[in-house]
């Protein structure tokens, strides 16, 4: 047996700290959202010439007055991605980008993808994202209520919101791109986050019911142990899946993956060290879940 | 107890047959094919575009306040009451009458069979807020007025925009209605959306007037550009006759002029109206005005009964294909905005589609090694399971012709990945339980029912987000929310209906075994 409630005090200020930082950068920093939430223009672009580079590219679309963008390499060799911040949703921009780049470049570029955000419609994204994250996060905890007592309830949001925020500093640390998948990405964190949490409470409440004498700090660290095997298997299964999506899913996929092996991770963490530790601090015994039965 | 029944094992063995013949038939042609439903590629994996146009509905209310200010005149001046300074002003329409007759008009607002202003009965709302100060009234668009203008826009253009979509002939568009003053259109297959986008990003509003130099027609007059840019002229605002009147218009070449024309055919009223003022205004010059420009005035030489004419203006032949096209189709109630726009092309689709199998293989195998490795027999059974599982999900969503989106390959994954959870947490607890328990048989038994709750929440967990999901994600994210929660039950089945059955039979037969998993 792995005594993990030794532990507790030690990461939850580590969590804490992790979490603060999370809060400052993401105050102070910010996100990196893409064109879904700040509108503008997105290019993929490939070129048929293996003389074309980021710089060449990038002076050619200096010329076009277009205002800030932003050119990197995408994949493979000959692909890039262009970003256009400049709202301009007029019919034939593209049309007029794609005649420049011929005509300064010379050589053929086959526009692989294109996406094209107005300021309306990436705010109301924005919007229905952030929704999305909060009314998931209040239906989780109503349905922990329902299920466990209101301390399993505050444990399972406390670690979702550790593993969102954390998540979420990470990819402003990194300047990673936020876009539509991420918030999906998110949303698949909380869900499985919770799916981890709830395993071992339901074995805490078990334990309650037939355990009397043991205090909530020990009882927790058997039931964390009695799911460990379990808890590595998941993580580890989830993980490989996860895995080969980000390395082998392509490019689009990417940040995708990467949100959600994080969140894994971190889920899986939380729902040890701080689902527990947090129904240590609120004193659940096992009068709090036989209230519960009796009622 | 442990008892299953052959009838059982058989519909098991038979709804799994069933899926994987459905799952099947998505790699078959469709005449060969078992079933001929098939999976929708979404647009990131097929390739195509998808456009949301927002209705600027402004042009629109100023129409009508419009309209509405020549109601109250006629109305007013029929009842004989005097009234002051009718004026449109910051969408509202004022106007003032002397103080004895403010009651009286009052009551033609506020009644509830008003005519001229109506839909009280439909919404217990007037079209127009009416606000009396002394004896000045202004009236503004009621929250139910501004609906039925939007409804009604929406719906018109909805229809415009399918005839103009139509018309280009792409495969399969989808044309949905958003919100109130949004159309959606998905394109699938196209890569380069330019010319529907020009299309649609055109009222088409043509109206034929008199080019004239009187400034005191009874009209009034505008000046108007050219089309070209280059030159204006003075245009009366009667219309002589619009797009409605057309019937049919078509490019075509003019032989003595060698030049592309749009040729058109006007219907009964539309050629009597025409034959009328040709007929009057003979060397006068004829401005053929399209959504506030000249496309060109040429001088009138004789009388055109026939209801047939041409419009020239130096086009090129896909000029003259597209203002024919935008002719035929009608014009647009109100201008429409391009507000997104996504576009892939075939060839990252495929991409897309080869990326997303190849990391759904090779997923797939390091989870099933994995499970494998750590749980022999039943590892095996695990994987049997899950690889029916697939099957499940892929059958499922092929019956119900879903999309399938990038993300949505993730899902399928994901769900790989997750859905061995349920089998891991059953096996762990038999693992648990035969510690204590020397009968096998009750082991497993136990294993099963106390697993029970831990699996049910966690994966209802999963589903309330992938309910979210689906309801606030939009375009490709949508797929993955529908992916990730069939998954959820397609794995509760044949976790609950076909492991339980491999594992109980194989208990079974190693009853005595000492260490079973």
């Amino acid at each position: 047996m792995i005594n993990f409630n030794k532990f507790y005090k030690l990461f939850n200020y580590i969590s804490l700290a992790l979490v603060v930082l999370s809060i400052l950068l993401l105050f102070f920093k910010g996100l990196n959202f893409g064109v879904d939430f700040k509108g503008g223009t997105l290019i993929e672009l490939r070129s048929n010439d293996k003389g074309i580079n980021v710089t060449s590219l990038r002076q050619a679309f200096n010329k076009m007055n277009l205002g800030d963008f932003n050119i990197k390499k995408f994949g493979n060799e000959n692909d890039f991605l262009i970003k256009i911040e400049k709202k301009d949703t007029s019919a034939n921009a593209i049309e007029v980008i794609k005649k420049d780049l011929t005509s300064s470049l010379g050589g053929s570029f086959n526009f692989r993808r294109v996406e094209n955000v107005g300021p309306k419609v990436s705010s109301e994204l924005l919007k229905s994202g952030i929704i999305a994250i909060a009314l998931s996060l209040a239906a989780m905890l109503f349905y922990i209520w329902i299920r466990f007592e209101w301390q399993f309830s505050l444990g399972a949001i406390l670690a979702l919101f550790h593993d969102v925020i954390i998540t979420l500093g990470l990819f402003s640390l990194f300047s990673l791109e936020i876009n539509l998948s991420i918030v999906a990405a998110v949303l698949t964190i909380v869900g499985y986050s919770m799916n981890d949490t709830v395993v071992i409470y339901d074995r805490v409440r078990e334990n309650l019911r037939k355990f009397s004498d043991i205090k909530i700090y020990e009882l927790t660290n058997i039931s964390i142990n009695e799911t460990l095997s379990r808890t590595i298997i998941t993580s580890a299964t989830t993980l490989l899946a996860l895995v080969s999506i980000y390395l082998f899913g392509g490019e689009i996929l990417k940040g995708f993956s990467l949100a959600m092996i994080m969140g894994v991770i971190f889920g899986t963490y939380s729902s040890i060290y701080i689902a527990n530790p947090i129904l240590v601090k609120l004193r659940v015994s096992q009068k709090t879940i036989l209230k519960e039965d009796t009622e | 107890m442990l008892y299953f029944s052959k009838l059982r094992i058989t519909l098991v063995s038979l709804v799994s047959i069933f899926f994987i013949f459905i799952a099947a038939s998505n790699f078959q042609n469709s005449e060969d094919s078992f079933v001929s439903k098939k999976i929708n590629l979404g647009l990131d994996l097929q390739g195509g575009s998808y456009l949301l146009l927002e209705i600027d509905n402004e042009p629109v209310e100023i129409q009508k306040l419009q309209n509405t200010t020549t109601v109250i005149r006629n109305y007013l001046k029929n009842k004989e009451i005097t009234f002051n300074d009718l004026r449109i002003q910051n969408k509202k329409i004022i106007f003032n009458v002397p103080n004895d007759n403010v009651q009286l008009v009052e009551t033609f607002f506020l009644d509830k069979e008003s005519d001229v202003n109506p839909y009280y009965f439909q919404y217990k709302s007037h079209e127009f807020d009416v606000e009396l100060q002394n004896n000045e009234f202004s009236l503004t668009l009621s929250k139910y007025g501004l609906i039925e203008i939007k409804t009604s826009s929406q719906d018109q253009a909805l229809e415009i925009v399918r005839r103009r979509v139509d018309e280009v002939g792409t495969n399969e568009p989808n044309i949905l209605k958003r919100g109130n003053n949004r159309i959606l259109v998905e394109l699938p297959g196209l890569d380069d959306p330019m010319r529907i986008k020009s299309l649609l990003g055109k009222t088409a509003n043509l109206t034929f007037r008199f080019v004239t130099q009187n400034n005191n027609d009874t009209f009034g007059t505008e000046m108007l550009q050219f089309e070209n840019g280059t030159s204006e002229a003075m245009v009366s605002k009667r219309i002589i006759l619009n797009g409605e009147n057309l019937l049919d218009a078509q490019p075509q070449m003019n032989n003595q002029t060698n030049e592309t024309v749009v040729s058109f055919t006007l219907d009964r009223v539309g050629a009597k109206r025409f034959g009328k003022a040709t007929s009057t205004g003979v060397g006068k010059q004829l401005a053929i005005v399209l959504d506030g420009k000249i496309v060109s005035a040429p001088v009138i030489r004789d009388t055109i009964a026939s209801g047939n004419g041409q419009i020239s203006g130096n086009f090129t032949f896909q000029s003259a294909t597209d203002l024919a096209l935008l002719l035929r189709s009608g014009a647009l109630p109100a201008p429409l905005n391009i507000i997104e726009e996504r576009t892939v092309g075939p060839d990252l689709g495929q991409d897309s589609i080869k990326a997303g199998v190849i990391a759904l293989m090779i997923g797939f195998l390091l989870v099933i090694f994995f499970m494998f490795y750590k749980y022999k027999i039943f590892g095996l059974i695990a994987n049997i399971t899950l690889l029916i599982n697939l099957f499940f999900l892929v059958g499922i969503l092929t019956l119900f012709e879903a999309t399938l989106t990038l993300p949505g390959i993730a899902g399928i994954i994901l769900t790989v990945g997750m859905a061995v959870d349920a089998n891991v947490l059953i096996f762990e607890r038999i693992k648990e339980e035969c510690k204590k328990e020397k009968n096998n048989i009750i082991a497993f038994d136990t294993g099963y029912v106390k697993s029970k709750t831990a699996i049910i929440d966690a994966n209802i967990t999963t589903l309330i987000a992938a309910i979210i999901l689906f309801f606030m994600g939009s375009g490709p994210v949508k797929g993955f929310s529908v992916t990730l929660a069939v998954g959820i039950f397609t794995t509760l089945f044949s976790v609950y209906f076909i492991a339980r059955m491999l594992t109980g039979l194989y208990v079974v037969r190693n009853k005595e075994k000492t260490k079973l998993i």
